[in-house]
């Protein structure tokens, strides 16, 4: 059984937003994302001053088994990315909540994490796959 | 409906993440697919290939038949047990599969082929075999079980039935020997070391669970997958099907030309083909940048002209994306490959990356 912490909001194309105390927000992929790609091998990290919009394509993560699109959940400014990703993708395998990070967006509106899953309605949907 | 091996169970109590492949409920791997593949090339692995189709050619025009059917020749097969890997070709040299021969004696031979071509091959196998004196005889109650890897014989041989565990002991690389309803060959999808062990269906949980308690780790198709690109071998759907010639799908070393005499199915397309000049090469690709080589990309040379990539993937033995691709013949010694709309510099190189555990390609 997958986990999936409480604390923070998903997409239903399994990534996962957490809004910091700061105001930003924090952006990965989730526990039953990376079990399902398996191992990774590659991520293709999107650049600190990049504008993205909600649901925009923004970085890619590649396992053994094949590539994946990773889309913001929020629009605004990429201020932070996770730049250990490039040697040692396999930190969201390990971790997926916490040094599997991907990104970290400064958000426009704060309110665009209401249209997310919380946890509950986020297992429900991967119950299903 | 989805269709089980013998096994599917013991996959399950593993804790096997399963996938459907060509139609087969089959492990894609039990944990971390990395780990398997490395556990195969430094120790050993075990893999259920039970969807794999065994057929046996039994008959006193057995060998006329496959010199007929197959474009490599049963003919060198002199040595009890010796297996040949051959491609099976339309009128057209398409390739209609490409599978493992081994010979018994001149009127008994057992071909293995891909189990997403089980269907048409056996269609084809059977229609084949109109004017000659022979049987074709699947056997779809065995299972089957490689286990490969550095380590394989030593760990197979002692829970093999007594005296075939003594044969198995002694027979050379690409040979096969059996007792009974048990047939072991010392043969292989990985590039390493190991065997194919064809066994009765009712034996094949006990034996899967003696090779666990051994230290023999379960290995999913996952792994299976990154094995065989690393030793540079096609897989029949990706590297190769119909609308493909062995001359460019790497395999022309397995087409016998010599003697004229023997005709076979697809050798005069084969023929023209080779006249006409101008085919495809088959070459092996590494990224130099970084990023992950994929089937269907692009691959542009320096002369502006395309190919593709068959396969492509992460090796994990060498720390880098390695492909097999076909490509016009113009092709130098680097080239790009278009991935996600942007040039990514990669070494052309030959296609066989990693053999017994060795890395191959300088890096």
């Amino acid at each position: 059984m997958s986990n999936t912490p409480d604390d923070r909001k998903y997409a239903d194309s399994h990534e996962w937003a957490l809004l910091e105390a700061d105001g930003n927000v924090r952006v990965g992929i989730s526990d039953h994302a990376q079990e399902l790609l398996g191992d990774l091998v590659f991520v293709e990290l999107p650049e600190v001053g990049q504008k993205v919009g909600k649901g925009d394509e923004c970085s890619v993560v590649e396992s053994v088994k094949a590539a994946s699109d990773i889309y913001s959940p929020v629009t605004g400014e990429i201020i932070a990315i996770n730049g250990e990703l490039e040697d040692g993708p396999e930190a969201i395998n390990d971790s997926p909540y916490q040094d599997g990070w991907i990104f970290v967006i400064k958000p426009e509106d704060t309110s665009e994490l209401d249209d997310l899953l919380d946890a509950e309605g986020y297992q429900n949907l991967t119950e299903d796959e | 409906m989805t269709k089980k091996t013998i096994l599917n169970n013991a996959h399950r109590e593993l804790g096997a993440r399963m996938v459907d492949f060509g139609g087969w409920d089959m492990p894609v791997n039990y944990g971390s697919q990395i780990d398997e593949h490395h556990t195969v090339r430094q120790s050993v692995g075990m893999f259920d290939v039970s969807h794999m189709t065994v057929v046996d050619v039994n008959g006193v025009q057995a060998k006329a038949y496959l010199q007929n059917l197959l474009a490599n020749d049963v003919a060198k097969l002199t040595r009890q047990g010796k297996a040949l890997y051959s491609c099976m070709l339309t009128d057209d040299a398409g390739i209609i599969d490409d599978l493992i021969v081994y010979f018994l004696d001149d009127q008994n031979y057992r071909l293995v082929v891909n189990a997403s071509t089980r269907d048409k091959d056996i269609a084809w196998l059977e229609k084949q075999a109109e004017g000659f004196d022979v049987a074709v005889n699947e056997q779809p109650t065995l299972a089957m079980i490689a286990v490969q890897g550095p380590k394989a014989r030593q760990k197979v041989c002692p829970l093999l039935p007594e005296r075939l565990g003594l044969s198995a002991a002694e027979i050379k690389p690409f040979s096969a020997c059996w007792h009974g309803e048990w047939f072991v060959g010392r043969t292989g999808y990985t590039g390493e070391d190991g065997f194919e062990i064809i066994l009765p269906q009712d034996k094949a949980e006990g034996f899967w669970t003696q090779l666990l308690e051994v230290g023999v780790k379960p290995c999913g198709l996952g792994a299976r997958d990154t094995l065989r690109l690393e030793a540079g071998m096609n897989l029949y759907g990706q590297d190769m099907d119909e609308s493909k010639n062995p001359l460019e799908s790497g395999l022309a070393w397995t087409i016998v030309w010599e003697p004229e005499e023997r005709d076979f199915i697809g050798k005069q397309a084969l023929v023209n083909i080779k006249q006409q000049g101008n085919n495809d090469k088959f070459v092996g690709l590494i990224l130099e940048d970084k990023g992950v080589l994929r089937g269907h990309q692009t691959v542009v040379l320096d002369d502006g002209s395309q190919g593709e990539i068959t396969s492509g993937g992460y090796s994990p033995t060498m720390e880098r994306s390695i492909a097999l691709a076909r490509v016009p013949a113009s092709i130098g010694k680097t080239c790009k490959i278009d991935i996600r709309g942007k040039l990514k510099n990669a070494r052309v190189v030959k296609p066989c990356f990693v053999r017994q555990g060795a890395v191959q390609i300088e890096l």
